[in-house]
């Protein structure tokens, strides 16, 4: 006997049995009733066993763990398991929201675009009680306890489905010696193998399907270059043969793990999912489809002794059969649509004494909580209306099915195309547009000597092209196989009705409440393609995405306008096939990792020295460092000051460095910066803009001439990359005549700038032979030095204004000269600066940042800087745009420096300025870049970008902020140090 | 000829649900297009049905009709996430939006038709003190447009959405926001059904199912179109095909200047009210809201290579999720249920084309690129101006397709740039 596992179903209490699915353990302690319907709250009981399950879904646990909208069928019981049913209040039992069911009449398809508009503030107020009427379950409120993980992988040949079909063709590639992957989504392989009970029904063919299914699988077993996992749904079919699948894992650790597939070839054998059929109550708690009632009741579920089954196909009657020999005592009767068939199950169905209504129809069925007798009418098989009145019998279950419909929607997101086949009104796999292939039912073919034999031919074709062939396999045991007789079936999209169509609630979407009738609302109003119908109606938009509805839906539209089914045309499948946690998708990209962190060498140190830190893209960058409960303004203070009078010391390590070589390195520098570089002499530096092709400042930096050949730029931190990958577009898809090489060399030297008064002495202390005279190493130039022993690039230029070295130092020797600066700085008084200090030592000398003092609407010459754009030159990117007549109008906004009438208010960056105050709309004429309290100057200062600017010198305007309008005048943005006396002296 | 429809109400409602709705007219007619109409409009997504509102109701052009080579609303207005706002940076582009969002304001009323504009507020989040700075910009510049905009401060961001992560210790911590109060969303089917409803009832021919081949001109100005049902004459042709709005330029030798790259977005499955307002936040690219039916509407920014296939890479969904999952961790158990794709039409400067051409009588709304469905109602209002009077309404004067040779350019991409 298997392991008895305790449950909570709404707060009560049950026992299962081991490898039973929550929905099976449920039934099994005899619960029908498991939610409530999205709109009208119907009394709603599982209607299938497996994931297109539409009503029973649950809020499967509670606290941190918990999780909305579970489908029962497709949880494996385990100990202390906790559901809950949804929608529903106050009980699952008694639900107020049932008046809706009541009123439906009121809430037809579209009702709210008719209403809720008047008056028209009231939107508010009933958008309120909408929203709290939607959803299903609830949210969690808490962090999620889990860890998910993301797995690559790459094979030869993809199969999804482990039935008899995805095992066959799995076995052929094996054999082939190819790399194989077979992923199931249920626990269990074998597919419909699983839905026999030990009594089997369908003694024709089930035998020999298990036969032949245990062949296929002890064979399977012994190849290494096959790998089977279960519990793996294959969610997304993207380009390129490139698949998605989510596993559920039994491992603590990882909840979840997503799959990412990149195979050569697939092979899809997904299956078929049953179709309900469409008529009046058709919703009731214990109807279900024939096929899931019959895999419960194989089970040993005890799904009652009162069985019915109302049919249009031969298939449904293996569940007739199964229910009768499980216990020959239980009443089963066959209502089936069809005036007659001669398919061989129907001759045993007879032959074991169940009773089969031909020409008949269920019209109705009664029973709130759960189904307890049906109604049943004859019908005339030529033109289907009803005839005679059979009356009412009573049951225990309704088992439905309305056929097959193959499961494409892998199919389709592959692209492929589907064709409409009449004979079982299904749509199957036409066209492939990838390197895939369809087989057993989801390709619409159901017969096991017919898939064995399409499977055969259909992989001999998608293996060709590995030169390997396959023809000379045998099937297993085919001969062996005794042909079954199906007859055919016939389609009645809408079941007809005794009484008037309009009063009939037929669903067609159990989860959404989608009657057929809304579907005839919607096309009365226009609303005739099916995207429009099901938009109008919501049908096929619930969380079981339209398995059970989407074809019943169009197979109502095509009688309701007449129109032939395949002209209607299908509505598209999106990814995902089943919803797909999103921690799961997320993977190991959230908290710490949810994107890198990138920190210099020196990074231990600002940890060390209390740094605060600034992000600035990817990077963590010293923004101060506060001494002794200083707060930031008083640090920032100090840093500047010291920089000025002593030495500083900043990490620029982050700036982007970008090795340039080649034959046409200079010939690029020309073409990518508005200046001219075919006269900067080897060991020599020059700072340049980078415009974007509509003229305006994308970047600037640094390069320096290291050899005939070799150059290295310096890019701004934030935009190193997007910088690299411009300047590799332009070379690879433009230029492609020039030899140029670039290589990102940001990580593999660090920057460290000294600056101040005293910077030379320092440069000199730390090499002691290198002649650091003017003459010998002036502003704008660079060095090859040692220091340490180890090689530096150092470069003489100055973002502060005042005397400066940049050291570049490879990575890995950074921290230590760093901690030597200090070391050896501290008669100057030596004081790391952050990147706050940096912006105010820089804003004191007018010098911008890209993005902050520019926003991709600024030239070079709105920066004052025309003097960098060539004339000369024959072109460079950009050029073109800066002479065009809004680039060359001289009213437009131009950089400058802005003074408050007040010295001590600091003005907001981003605040706007007006020349007149007025109550809004204003007309502004600028706004402020940067703005901060100077040290040095002992007052605010502020850049801005003012319409006119440079003309409007010594104007006052105004920044009218929300509580007080600020006073401002307009003036040169260079504060100190006008004529660069500090550089040399 | 069509009859006036009948006004929906609760009265109408119930009246007919006393009759079991048997009694409803459609929507809008199915007619076969005519010989020719004074105008056409090409495309029948939210704007080109606006723009045929427009039309019909200021300028009294009713024997007009909308060309639709699929079905009405099924191009990005049926994919959009229907974020609606108007707080943006420039004069030119928040003088628009800002008319849109009037207008959006009271559509339910004036179309008769629920189109469910709820205002919920949109807060675009700062997370690095770049954030900080454009976003303070964007917000003073609102303010002194007379646009509703607030900046919040971290704890006022969580008071207003307390589910989201302020710790300071997350990867980027949440700085601050700016709100607009009056910003939300919409129910995108609705906008399209209800201005196609109110176009019909003033004559307005919606043609579906119709794909327009070609473009025929004569003597340098148009006469009509070539579409999959035959010739249709015109001597005005406004082209409101988003994402496809370059493919018939091609067809007149017009070279537009946008680039059409696929923009995905996704749904979880719905659950009771947990967010009540629109998180947009750029650095980390994702934003969140709540639909009226529970689901959490998700999306990102664009794929980064151009294509018209309505599908882009996975990895900007996992990213988006990642993004999403860092802000709200709380809804890492929650699944998604569909995802889906758009393909639309961005100009450099990130701003439409709303244009005369140098062909008379041919006219192109386009390049609303990642944001266009908040400004569905102004787009059509000003592009209907533009073609009734051949003449460009002062709203979108800024916006013609000679900005990008004299530089005149509106560029909501570099400053402040918030997608959506
Ligand atoms: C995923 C996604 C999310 C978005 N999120 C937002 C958001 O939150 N907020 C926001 O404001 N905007 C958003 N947008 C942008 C917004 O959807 C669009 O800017 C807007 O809907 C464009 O409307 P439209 O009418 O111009 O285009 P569409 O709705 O695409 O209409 C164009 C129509 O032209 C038709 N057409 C094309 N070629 C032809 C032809 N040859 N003949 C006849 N007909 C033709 C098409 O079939 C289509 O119906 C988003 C877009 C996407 C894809």
């Amino acid at each position: 006997m298997s392991k008895k596992i305790s449950f909570t179903f709404d707060g009560k209490k049950y026992f299962g049995k081991e490898n039973h699915s929550l929905a099976e353990a449920l039934l099994d302690n005899g619960i029908f009733l498991l939610g409530r319907s999205f709109k009208y709250h119907r009394p709603r009981g599982l209607i299938s066993a497996g994931s297109e399950e539409a009503n029973a879904i649950v809020q499967l646990e509670t606290g941190n763990i918990t999780q909305p909208n579970v489908r029962a069928t497709e949880i494996t019981l385990y100990e202390g398991l906790k559901a809950k049913s949804q929608n529903h209040w106050p009980t699952l039992n008694l639900d107020i929201g049932s008046i809706n069911d009541f009123l439906s009449r009121f809430f037809p398809a579209g009702f709210y675009y008719k209403t809720f508009m008047w008056p028209p503030k009231f939107w508010e107020k009933y958008e309120y009680f909408i929203r709290r009427a939607a959803g299903l379950g609830e949210s969690p409120t808490e962090d999620d306890p889990d860890k998910y993980e993301h797995f690559h992988y790459h094979c030869d040949v993809l199969i999804v489905g482990g039935g008899i079909s995805g095992l066959y063709a799995a076995e052929l590639a094996a054999k082939a010696n190819l790399k194989v992957l077979v992923l199931e989504q249920y626990p269990k392989l074998g597919g419909e193998i699983n839905n026999q009970g030990k009594v089997s029904a369908n003694k024709f063919r089930e035998s020999d399907q298990n036969i032949i299914y245990q062949n296929i699988f002890s064979k399977l077993e012994k190849f290494d270059n096959v790998k089977i996992v279960t519990s793996t749904t294959v969610f997304a079919y993207m380009h390129n043969n490139y698949l998605l699948a989510s596993q559920k894992t039994n491992n603590t650790k990882i909840r979840e793990i997503i799959w990412k597939i990149r195979t050569k070839k697939v092979v899809l054998a997904t299956g078929s999912i049953e179709r309900p059929l469409t008529f009046h109550n058709n919703d009731r708690p214990g109807i279900m489809l024939s096929h899931s009632a019959r895999k419960y009741a194989n089970k040993g579920i005890d799904l009652g002794k009162n069985i019915i089954v109302f049919t249009n196909n031969d298939y449904a009657y293996e569940a007739a059969i199964d229910f009768k020999l499980i216990n020959n005592e239980n009443k089963v009767t066959v209502i089936d649509i069809r005036n007659n068939s001669k398919g061989d199950l129907i001759k045993e169905a007879k032959s074991i004494g169940i009773k089969i209504l031909f020409n008949h129809i269920v019209t109705n069925t009664r029973g709130r909580k759960r189904i307890n007798s049906i109604f049943v009418h004859k019908i005339d098989n030529e033109t289907n209306k009803i005839i005679d009145n059979y009356g009412k019998i009573s049951c225990d279950i309704l088992c439905v099915s309305g056929g097959w419909s193959p499961t494409v929607h892998l199919f389709t997101q592959s692209r492929g195309k589907l064709i409409f086949r009449e004979s079982d009104a299904t749509f199957i796999p036409n066209e492939s547009f990838q390197n895939e292939i369809s087989v057993g039912a989801c390709n619409g073919t159901y017969a096991l000597e017919e898939i064995l034999e399409e499977i055969d031919n259909k992989m001999s074709n998608l293996l060709s092209s590995f030169k390997i062939d396959i023809k000379n396999n045998n099937h297993p045991s085919l001969n062996k196989i005794k042909k079954i007789f199906y007859d055919k079936m016939k389609h009645l999209w809408i079941i007809p009705s005794n009484i008037n169509f309009k009063k009939t609630k037929m669903f067609v979407d159990f989860q959404n409440d989608v009657t057929a009738k809304d579907i005839q609302l919607a096309l009365k109003e226009g609303y005739r393609s099916i995207e429009h119908v099901k938009r109008y109606t919501t049908t096929g938009m619930a969380t079981d995405q339209g398995k059970t509805s989407n074809i019943n839906a169009l197979g109502i539209i095509s009688k309701l306008t007449d129109t032939p089914i395949h002209k209607l045309g299908t509505t598209t499948f999106r990814l995902p096939y089943t919803p797909v946690t999103f921690g799961a998708l997320a993977g190991r990209h959230v908290k710490e990792f949810f994107d890198v962190e990138r920190t210099t060498p020196m990074h231990q140190w600002h940890l060390d020295n209390n740094a605060k830190f600034e992000d600035v893209g990817q990077w963590k960058r010293a923004w101060y460092y506060p001494i002794n409960n200083e707060n930031m303004h008083q640090a920032v203070n100090r840093e500047v000051k010291a920089t000025r009078k002593g030495i500083g010391i900043l990490d620029a390590s982050t700036l982007g460095k970008i090795d340039i070589k080649g034959r046409d390195a200079n010939e690029f520098l020309n073409r990518v910066y508005t200046n001219s570089w075919s006269k900067l002499g080897i060991g020599k530096c020059r700072y340049g803009l980078m415009l974007g092709d509509d003229g305006m400042v994308i970047d600037d930096g640094v390069t320096s001439r290291l050899g005939e050949n070799h150059y290295v730029m310096t890019t701004t931190t934030g935009n190193a990359a997007s910088v690299m990958s411009k300047l590799e577009d332009w070379l690879q898809t433009e230029w492609p005549e020039l030899k140029v090489f670039l290589t990102s060399v940001t990580e593999q030297f660090a920057t460290i700038s000294i600056n101040g008064p005293f910077a030379t002495n320092l440069m000199q202390k730390l090499c002691v032979n290198f002649d650091f005279s003017y003459e010998n190493f002036p502003h704008m130039s660079f060095k090859n030095i040692e220091i340490g022993g180890v090689n530096c690039r150092v470069m003489r230029i100055s973002f502060t204004g005042e005397k400066c070295y940049e050291i570049n130092i490879p990575s890995s020797y950074a921290q230590s000269l760093w901690s030597k600066c200090f070391e050896i700085g501290k008669d100057f008084n030596i004081t790391p600066y952050g990147t706050e200090a940096m912006h105010v030592l820089r804003a004191e000398k007018g010098f911008v940042i890209v993005g902050q003092e520019t926003d991709g609407s600024v030239t070079p010459v709105d920066l004052d800087m025309s003097w960098i754009v060539s004339k000369k030159k024959y072109d460079f990117i950009g050029k073109r745009a800066l002479y065009r007549s809004d680039t060359v109008r001289e009213d437009r906004k131009q950089l400058v420096g802005i003074l408050t009438k007040d010295p001590n208010i600091v003005l907001e960056e981003g605040a706007q300025l007006v020349e007149e105050v007025s109550k809004p709309p204003m007309k502004m004429i600028g706004h402020i870049t940067s703005s901060y309290h100077s040290p040095n100057l002992g007052r605010s200062i502020a850049l801005a970008l003012v319409k006119e600017g440079l003309k409007k010198k010594g104007k006052t305007i105004y920044a009218p902020m929300p509580t007080k309008t600020i006073e401002v005048e307009i003036c040169d943005p260079v504060f100190i140090d006008p004529l660069n006396e500090r550089l040399s002296a | 000829m069509h009859t006036k429809p009948k006004k929906y109400s609760v009265f109408s409602l119930i009246k007919n649900a006393l009759s079991y709705h048997e009694n409803w007219q459609p929507a809008w007619r199915s007619p076969d297009p005519k010989k020719e109409y004074d105008a056409i409009i090409v495309g029948g997504g939210g704007h080109g049905l606006t723009t045929a509102y427009y039309l019909a109701k200021n300028h009294g052009l009713t024997n007009i009709a909308v060309i639709e080579k699929g079905w009405i609303g099924g191009g990005n207005t049926g994919r959009n996430t229907t974020i609606i706002r108007s707080n943006y940076l420039w004069d030119q582009s928040a003088a628009l939006y800002e008319h849109a969002l009037k207008l959006w304001e009271g559509m339910s009323q004036e179309l008769n038709y629920n189109v469910m504009f709820s205002q919920r507020g949109v807060m675009n989040v700062a997370h690095t003190l770049h954030d900080v700075r454009e976003l303070k910009r964007r917000w003073h510049a609102n303010r002194l447009n007379d646009i509703d905009c607030e900046w919040l401060n971290t704890a006022q961001v969580k008071e207003f959405c307390p589910i989201i992560n302020t710790s300071p210790h997350i990867r980027y911590p949440v700085l601050g926001a700016t709100l607009q109060r009056r910003a939300g969303t919409a129910r995108h089917d609705a906008v399209a059904w209800g201005y196609a409803r109110g176009a019909d009832a003033m004559g307005v021919d919606i043609i579906q199912n119709c794909e327009v081949t070609n473009i025929n001109i004569s003597n340098g100005h148009v006469s009509g179109i070539e579409t999959s049902k035959g010739t249709i004459n015109s001597k005005k042709i406004g082209i409101v095909a988003a994402g496809h709005s370059s493919v018939i330029g091609s067809m007149v030798g017009i070279r537009l200047p946008l680039e059409s790259r696929p923009l995905q977005a996704l749904v979880s499955e719905p659950v009771k009210p947990i967010i009540d307002t629109v998180v947009m936040s750029n650095t980390i690219h994702a934003y969140v809201s709540q639909s009226d039916k529970g689901e959490l509407v998700i999306g990102a920014g664009t794929d980064g290579y151009t294509s018209y296939s309505q599908r882009g890479g996975f990895n900007i969904v996992e990213d988006t999720i990642s993004a999403v999952v860092e802000l709200f961790p709380l809804f890492s158990r929650m699944k998604m249920l569909r995802h889906w794709g758009g393909i639309v039409d961005i100009c450099p400067d990130a701003s439409p084309i709303v244009s005369k051409t140098h062909i008379n009588g041919l006219y192109f709304n386009c390049g609303w690129g990642t944001g266009g469905f908040k400004a569905t109602p102004g787009s059509g209002w000003v592009f209907a101006h533009t073609i009734a009077n051949d003449e460009p309404h002062e709203l979108n004067a800024p916006f013609t397709i000679n900005r990008f040779s004299s530089g005149e350019l509106v560029d909501e991409h570099g400053a402040a740039a918030v997608a959506h």
